[in-house]
């Protein structure tokens, strides 16, 4: 594949932009009017929740991702799709920096969540990620009760008394749908529910916390079809309160679930729009032909 | 296509000739094992007494008996235990979820294992230097003593020897050097042990744990730790057994042979039942060999006793994890 211009990677970026980091946050995507609350005609832009100017990381002497240039917008759904190994995962664990425990990883240019930088030495990468939760690919619950799982998290981060404990299980379980299915056995093993039900136990787990951004690594991938239905229509009603950030190798689930994605190619940037347009008329060959099913 | 088929009576043939020798050899082990312990149970039961555990050692061999190994042998494994189990784990915990990858780390982890693999009469002569002599100190002069005198609430100098809370430095060849010897003895084994544990642990519950926002140690507390504990007590139980047979690293640092009292304190002379034994089956009399059987069915006896806690601790922090 012969690499794109950087001054062509993003829609949203006209090639004769100022300079990255001079650009703010309100000069975003077009975004298709089904992904917009119904407020009027012009098209309100939400402002960047995560915003990254020319970010590359490494691992080792790898390099992974290159001048990535994105914003990711606030209370929406945002997809990265792209084929294996090329980078989305590595980008998505940069936002809550869970690549520290990784030797040899590190990163270069900005990366800020509401404008606060996430990766100067003297980041609380403790205070960073309860801001940002994370959903893994396969569901992690903890070897404990449903109501321990739930309020692990929370429990590390606030002084709470007994009756916020349960206020804050249930809270986090209805908002992860899952509550109706559980609430009469709080107190049994979590790793007895389905797999469809842990992966919902592990996002109320995640929301337990209060996070700002959820970030999402194939949270589909080892469930069955159902288990995947239900999730995505948790993450149609998520998006209301909570910016999301979702990997998938799925490009239905992206078409369905998400109001703008990224479309990443060994290490590059190169398409960034809504999603209506990304699928329908995307501007670079290579996402034509990725999205169309001719590699990848 | 066509494939040769190949002849399935040889395949199976060898599966039982497999089936065979492994099972020859899990019966020679386990033979070998059963006509040891059935010997001294029949050369040592006549001589088990109450007053056998009740006695203190004798030139007799019908009056001798085991209170003082007995009774020294508990007091040096439960401090062993207590050092060497908290230790164990801290260094363990220190390798796997703290240190870097780092050459330093690649070098003490070597050394672990070498240690895990020396003579533990190597561990004794260093216990006689660091423990019983404390390098020297105050050599030739009366040792700097203490003790706490609760009801007063004030630490007396020197101490007073008759109290449980007194110590003495240096240690001399009491029960507290004894037990710290036999930790040396052990912290390879239970380091390995407890490192293996913590790396059974998936490394998607530390994940799920550090997302969350948990600090190293909140990880390890909360999710490691627990996890990783039954695993950890097999190995307190490994460390322990081993403990409890040891004589070699005691007769270096000076444990006695003829103790005519029970420990009261940490800086008590003691004896411990493997060197009892040994003393006793290395007697030309017929009659103390039964009694050194008979002290070897009470080892025995202690062996699974501390195992049997082991199993306890481990079966109540081992809480049902699947429904």
């Amino acid at each position: 594949m012969k690499p794109v211009p950087l001054e062509n990677t993003t829609m949203t970026q006209p090639a004769e932009s100022a300079p990255p980091e001079r650009r703010d946050s309100s000069a975003v995507l077009p975004v298709a009017a089904s992904a917009m609350p119904p407020v009027g005609a012009a098209a309100p832009t939400p402002p960047a929740a995560v915003a990254m100017r020319r970010f590359s990381a490494w691992y080792g002497r790898h390099q992974v991702l290159q001048a990535i240039d994105l914003d990711i917008p606030e209370r929406q759904v945002c997809a990265f799709i792209g084929p294996s190994g090329c980078g989305k995962s590595t980008l998505l664990r940069w936002v809550n920096r869970m690549n520290d425990s990784i030797v040899g990883a590190r990163a270069d240019g900005t990366l800020t969540l509401h404008g606060s930088d996430l990766l100067g030495r003297t980041v609380d990468v403790v205070a960073l990620r309860r801001r940002v939760g994370m959903v893994f690919q396969k569901p992690n619950p903890f070897p404990k009760s449903i109501k321990e799982n739930v309020v692990f998290g929370a429990k590390l981060h606030y002084r709470l008394a007994r009756a916020d404990l349960d206020e804050i299980v249930e809270k986090a379980l209805r908002a992860a749908a899952l509550w109706d299915e559980v609430k009469d056995r709080l107190g049994s093993p979590a790793l007895g529910l389905s797999g469809g039900q842990q992966q919902r136990l592990c996002i109320a787990r995640a929301l337990a916390v209060d996070p700002e951004v959820l970030l999402m690594d194939e949270p589909c991938s080892a469930l069955d079809p159902r288990s995947t239905a239900s999730i995505e229509a948790l993450i149609r009603q998520l998006r209301t309160n909570y910016t999301i950030v979702i990997v998938t190798h799925n490009m239905q689930q992206a078409s369905r679930i998400s109001d703008t994605t990224a479309f990443f190619f060994e290490g590059r940037l190169v398409e960034n729009s809504a999603t209506d347009l990304l699928f329908t008329s995307p501007t670079q060959k290579q996402t034509e032909d990725y999205v169309s099913g001719r590699f990848g | 296509m066509t494939r040769p088929e190949a002849p399935l009576t040889s395949r199976t043939r060898m599966s039982q000739v497999v089936l065979i020798a492994c099972a020859l050899a899990a019966f020679i082990a386990v033979t070998a094992l059963a006509s040891l312990l059935l010997s001294i149970a029949v050369e040592g039961t006549g001589s088990l007494s109450w007053k056998f555990l009740t006695s203190f050692a004798s030139r007799k061999a019908a009056s001798a008996g085991i209170l003082a190994p007995l009774a020294g042998s508990v007091w040096v494994c439960a401090i062993c235990a207590f050092v060497a189990i908290p230790m164990g784990i801290g260094t363990a915990l220190y390798l796997e979820e703290y240190a870097k990858k780092s050459r330093l780390q690649g070098i003490i982890q070597l050394n672990i294992s070498n240690l895990a693999g020396v003579p533990s009469i190597v561990y004794g002569l260093l216990a006689l230097a660091v423990f019983v002599r404390c390098f020297g100190f105050r050599s030739g002069e009366t040792p700097l003593s203490f003790s706490v005198d609760w009801s007063a609430m004030r630490i007396l100098s020197p101490g007073d020897p008759d109290s449980l809370w007194f110590i003495q430095i240096p240690f001399g060849s009491g029960v507290l050097a004894g037990g710290l010897t036999l930790a040396l003895v052990v912290l390879p084994i239970m380091i390995t042990a407890s490192q293996e544990a913590l790396r059974a642990v998936p490394k998607s519950l530390r994940q799920a744990a550090e997302a969350l926002g948990s600090t190293r140690w909140q990880v390890a507390w909360r999710v490691t730790l627990p996890a990783a504990l039954p695993t950890m007590m097999t190995g307190a139980i490994l460390s322990i057994s081993r403990a409890l047979g040891e004589a070699a690293p005691l007769l270096v640092i000076g444990g006695f042979l003829m103790v005519m009292q029970t420990p009261t304190n940490l800086m008590s002379d003691f004896t411990v039942l493997p060197m009892q034994i040994y003393n006793w089956s290395g007697r030309p009399q017929e009659e103390f060999h039964r009694i050194a059987a008979a002290a070897i069915i009470v080892q025995l006896a202690v062996l699974l006793t501390f195992n049997a806690l082991a199993i306890f601790v481990r079966q109540s922090f081992q809480k049902p994890l699947q429904s």
